[in-house]
């Protein structure tokens, strides 16, 4: 089950990749200084990195581990 | 002076490296030479991986990019990269390493003739992928030239600076093989991960703050588009996640999977590389955006200037002073010059050696045509069995030298846009040749035929967009000219920005149709093409 919540997490994400919701918007400026769509997009890529943090602990191919 | 100094240090360093990693290994077999005895630690393979992905377009690239268009840049090429990247190294890059670890591969044509049992369909991919790279490695000694060039006052010319940034790379690929070229790729990176944080801090202390940078291109109308992603269609957008599947598809990349001890390594990898795209495309693409309100800097004001005239309503423009325009607002340079006009002498120097090695990261391609040739050509067809092991791995040296030597000679008789037109294409046929890796590794029913027909295809593909890039003008942004229509409705249109099918980058139906040929013809050959059951066995034991 925790193999398909890590995939379904991957593929949801590419989903959101397309965040067709700040398209047209700059404000809020985060920090002051950060567009709202580059801030999204910074903070997809950190998330990116928690979901593959899921798939590497919850659906590793553990076989290709005795080919060591 | 100094900045070129620096330079000349780090090439001093990495041909050091070069020579340190030739001492480590002198007897080398080919696995050795070629892969680093597979024996790659978990730090340098993250880092050296990354590095390899890492070209000059990453540093001066993006924020060239970002100069023009905007924040776009980032989710267009970096958020996308960092989530699909390194699931295909999740899914690709970790059985690649157990097969080249199983059966010996040292390269994705091995693989493939095994997986298929094949001969010369091999040679085809073989041709279809070296084709593709070597653009790649001709535009980085041109990189180098010019680098060299700019970085001495011009002091050292073009031709010079080209031979010295190509000898350097030959004699470290040549000596080091893939440990010298993995230490430093690992080293590169390192440099590119300090180099940008710096430089935000920095350059954003010597403009007053970015809040008001910020608050000063919002209020104006012609830059506050470049905060948003409204000048770029949803489907634009959509189309550049299919780029970074190329990454993967390299053959740089697919050898470097099988240079890892242990295939956990790659865990560490794939967590980390989001962050390693995040801490050194961030500040790329952030301070091209600000450069736009860096009008005090001179050159930068130049280039704005340019921008303007070229998107002016009524301009009566003729092609020459278009491209002349064009030339003038190009913004690779926009880094170089933030720091000219906000850091001190050190950055500029830090920034010369991440610069220089930017346009260095040819060497892994380099090395890996290399590995191509000897495994995938010279052993192939014998020259192994005949001339033995140790000459192997000369030949592999002597490849070296000869593709820098040629790409050397290229460099200084043919002009860089043609290479640029043939790299910007290659991204889109290196994904077209993902369906072979995800049909070899998961699909049992794939044939040598489907393989024969996806790889044909992206040949095709690729030139013809090549062709239409050459032979079609840009027209003035906003504007598209229609190449193929069916009735009405245009099917491939040439636009400011390149080529277009149905309003996506050609790099998606390229993907979507060698995967649909890779499925069809190999539906209607396993009758008699596929494979054995021990073969297969090999392969989809689990």
């Amino acid at each position: 089950m925790s193999r398909r919540i890590a995939v379904g997490a991957v593929a949801l994400l590419y989903v959101l990749h397309q965040d067709f919701w700040f398209w047209r918007e700059a404000r809020p400026l985060v920090f002051g200084f950060l567009p709202i769509g580059l801030f999204y997009h910074a903070a997809f890529t950190v998330a990116s990195a928690g979901v593959l943090w899921l798939l590497v602990t919850f659906a590793w191919p553990t076989h290709l581990d005795d080919s060591e | 002076m100094i900045p070129a100094l620096v330079v000349f240090a780090y090439l001093g360093v990495v041909l050091y490296i070069g020579i340190f990693a030739f001492r480590t290994t002198r007897q080398a077999s080919a696995e050795d030479y070629f892969l680093a005895g597979r024996s790659l630690g978990p730090t340098v393979f993250l880092l050296s991986l990354f590095g390899t992905n890492m070209t000059a377009f990453s540093i001066l690239g993006a924020s060239g990019h970002a100069f023009a268009n905007g924040i776009v840049t980032f989710g267009l090429m970096a958020s996308s990269s960092a989530l699909v990247i390194p699931v295909c190294l999740f899914f690709i890059g970790t059985r690649l390493w157990a097969l080249g670890k199983r059966n010996g591969f040292m390269t994705p044509v091995q693989m493939f003739r095994d997986r298929w049992e094949c001969r010369h369909i091999g040679t085809v991919i073989f041709v279809v992928q070296a084709v593709l790279l070597v653009p790649y490695i001709i535009i980085a000694v041109m990189g180098g030239g010019t680098v060299l060039q700019a970085i001495t006052n011009g002091y050292v010319p073009f031709w010079l600076g080209g031979a010295i940034v190509s000898s350097v790379v030959m004699a470290y690929v040549f000596l080091g093989g893939m440990r010298g070229t993995a230490w430093v790729n690992a080293l590169q990176t390192t440099l590119f991960l300090l180099f940008g944080t710096i430089a935000v801090f920095v350059i954003g202390r010597g403009m007053g703050g970015f809040t008001e940078a910020m608050e000063a291109l919002l209020a104006s109308p012609a830059t506050s588009p470049l905060l948003t992603r409204e000048r770029v269609s949803p489907l634009y957008f959509f189309s550049y996640t299919f780029i970074p599947l190329s990454s993967i598809a390299f053959p740089h990349i697919c050898i470097f999977c099988m240079t890892a001890q242990n295939v956990r390594y790659f865990r560490k990898t794939i967590v980390l590389y989001p962050i390693c795209m995040l801490l050194i495309w961030m500040p790329s693409v952030f301070l091209g955006v600000v450069a736009n309100q860096a009008t005090a800097i001179p050159a930068i004001q130049t280039k704005l200037e340019a921008r303007a005239q070229l998107a002016a309503p009524n301009a009566a423009l003729t092609p020459t002073d278009r491209a002349r325009l064009r030339a003038q607002a190009a913004g690779d340079d926009v880094i170089l010059r933030l720091v000219d006009g906000y850091a001190p002498l050190w950055l500029a120097a830090l920034l010369g050696a991440a610069v220089m090695a930017a346009v260095m990261a040819s060497d892994s391609q380099i090395l890996a045509l290399s590995t191509m040739f000897t495994e995938d050509i010279f052993a192939f067809y014998q020259g192994t069995k005949r001339f033995g092991h140790e000459m192997q791995v000369l030949t592999g040296r002597a490849f070296v030298v000869i593709v820098t030597a040629v790409a050397y000679v290229i460099a200084l008789r043919i002009p860089q846009s043609i290479f640029d037109v043939a790299t910007q294409y290659a991204f889109a046929g290196y994904s077209a040749l993902v369906p072979l890796l995800v049909a070899a590794l998961f699909w049992k029913n794939s044939t040598r035929w489907g393989a024969l027909a996806s790889t044909l295809w992206t040949a095709v593909a690729v030139m013809s967009v090549a062709t239409i890039q050459n032979v079609i003008p840009p027209p003035p942004p906003g504007s598209e000219v229609t190449v193929w229509a069916m009735g009405d409705q245009s099917i491939i249109t040439r636009g400011a920005t390149g080529t277009f099918v149905l309003g996506l980058l050609p790099v998606v139906p390229m993907t979507i149709i060698s995967a649909v040929l890779m499925i069809l013809v190999s539906l209607g050959t396993k009758s008699f093409a596929r494979p054995g059951e021990p073969t297969l066995r090999r392969y989809f034991a689990q």
